[in-house]
């Protein structure tokens, strides 16, 4: 129990997807101008995170890993060539089934989460974070904790950046700064104050 | 863009239709793989020639693409060219690719390449794409290879791991500034670079949301 309290610590704040991989950072810097829409898209990461990170970890421990297909009599078989076009595409579909059944089943979700289900292929922060999942080996328990929690960290970062963003258009920057370039700057001191877990050890 | 010049399109993106500084697109990668210069021009060599050949495939079969899927059409070209891309490096040069870890399977997800096939390629012939691509691409390392060249220079004292500015715990005299290999600071150069480039460029400055009304000095009664 330990062990994956101090795995979504670390997830959270400590390798915060967004703050200190970058990943994610184009919808990142794209859709933070509004409190409302970063949280929908917020959650939306948090959701897909989730769901795709273990089931990825399934796919590559039970078919793509070297000798995992021992069971089908290819002992010898490594398909982990194949991993990245299977996670996006693992990824691709499970966004579009989602997206389906919020669709029927949950309407009102749908409605505030719709739009951004789509954005959610191309982000990085969900590839990047299976891609991490198999280069640190995790299992399915570990898998499932880390998925929730890089998803809440890209959520936190986003949320907290969208808060900054809404007070800051008030402020004169000048003229060549404004928009993205101080965006940029901002997230750069957020990243900054987000290296002071990084002391934390676990 | 109908009828656009080869020339234009091969540069174009470079300065005045930067993918980073003004298209917002491939950020993610541009911020973690610039705290060496060998590196970076190994990622920028990959993203180029991975936009190239992807804006080309999917220009050439662009007519067969049925609207509906045409995403995941891209996303499967692009992505065999990136397995492509992985395996060469981790063939020929083993010991960056491992530096590199996950931002090479990142291409994938990378907006450039996406946005350019998505933007240019679906309306144009395969050689203006491939120009389209290359263009991308170059404007892409430009201000990769400008970050990083920062980065480097300040953060550890060498430019290709040859050592320019001899550092103090070798015996020299340059105290490195650590915050520069430190993922902040990438966004602080990218944030600066940005400024330059506009105030260069006047055009690409946004609008302000809210005008500031002028300070009125109200007379003392």
């Amino acid at each position: 129990m330990e062990h994956y309290l101090s795995l979504l610590v670390k997830a959270v704040f400590i390798e915060n997807m967004a703050l200190s991989f970058f990943l994610g950072m184009c919808t990142f810097i794209a859709i933070s101008k509004k409190i409302e829409a970063a949280i929908g898209l917020g959650i939306a990461v948090i959701v897909v995170l989730t769901v795709t990170v273990p089931i990825n970890n399934l796919i590559y421990n039970d078919v793509l890993r070297e000798g995992a297909l021992a069971w089908a009599g290819l002992p010898n078989t490594d398909l982990s060539f194949l991993g990245l076009i299977t996670y996006i595409g693992v990824i691709a579909a499970i966004v579009q089934i989602m997206e389906m059944v919020l669709d029927k089943y949950i309407p009102a979700l749908y409605a505030a989460l719709g739009v951004f289900l789509p954005l959610i292929t191309v982000n990085c922060a969900i590839l990047g974070a299976a891609l991490f999942m198999v280069e640190r080996d995790y299992d399915f328990g570990e898998s499932v904790v880390f998925g929730f929690g890089a998803g809440l960290g890209w959520a936190l970062a986003i949320v907290a950046l969208a808060g900054i963003r809404e007070k800051l258009k008030y402020s004169d920057v000048p003229p060549g700064l404004r928009g993205l370039g101080i965006t940029f700057i901002t997230v750069g001191l957020m990243s900054l104050g987000f290296m002071s877990f990084s002391g934390i050890s676990l | 863009m109908a009828g656009a010049s080869a020339k234009q399109v091969l540069f174009e993106p470079i300065f005045s239709n930067n993918p980073i500084a003004l298209q917002i697109l491939g950020i993610c990668s541009a911020l973690a793989v610039t705290s060496s210069l060998s590196v970076t021009i190994v990622m920028c060599i990959s993203v180029t020639a991975v936009t190239a050949f992807s804006s080309m495939a999917v220009s050439l079969i662009r007519a067969q693409i049925p609207g509906s899927i045409r995403i995941i059409v891209q996303m499967t070209i692009i992505a065999s060219l990136v397995i492509v891309v992985d395996q060469l490096l981790k063939a020929f040069a083993y010991e960056i690719s491992k530096q590199l870890s996950v931002f090479v399977g990142l291409i994938i997800t990378n907006c450039i390449v996406m946005g350019r096939a998505e933007g240019f390629a679906m309306q144009n012939g395969p050689w203006l794409s491939f120009l389209d691509g290359v263009g991308n691409g170059l404007g892409y390392s430009v201000l990769l290879l400008f970050v990083g060249f920062w980065r480097e220079l300040f953060g550890s004292g060498s430019l290709f791991g040859f050592t320019i500015l001899t550092p103090v715990n070798e015996g020299g005299w340059y105290v490195t500034n650590g915050l520069l290999l430190l993922p902040p600071s990438a966004f602080f150069i990218i944030g600066l670079t940005i400024w330059a480039l506009r105030t260069w460029k006047p055009d690409q400055v946004e609008e302000a949301d809210y005008k500031l009304s002028r300070h009125k000095v109200k007379e003392a009664f």
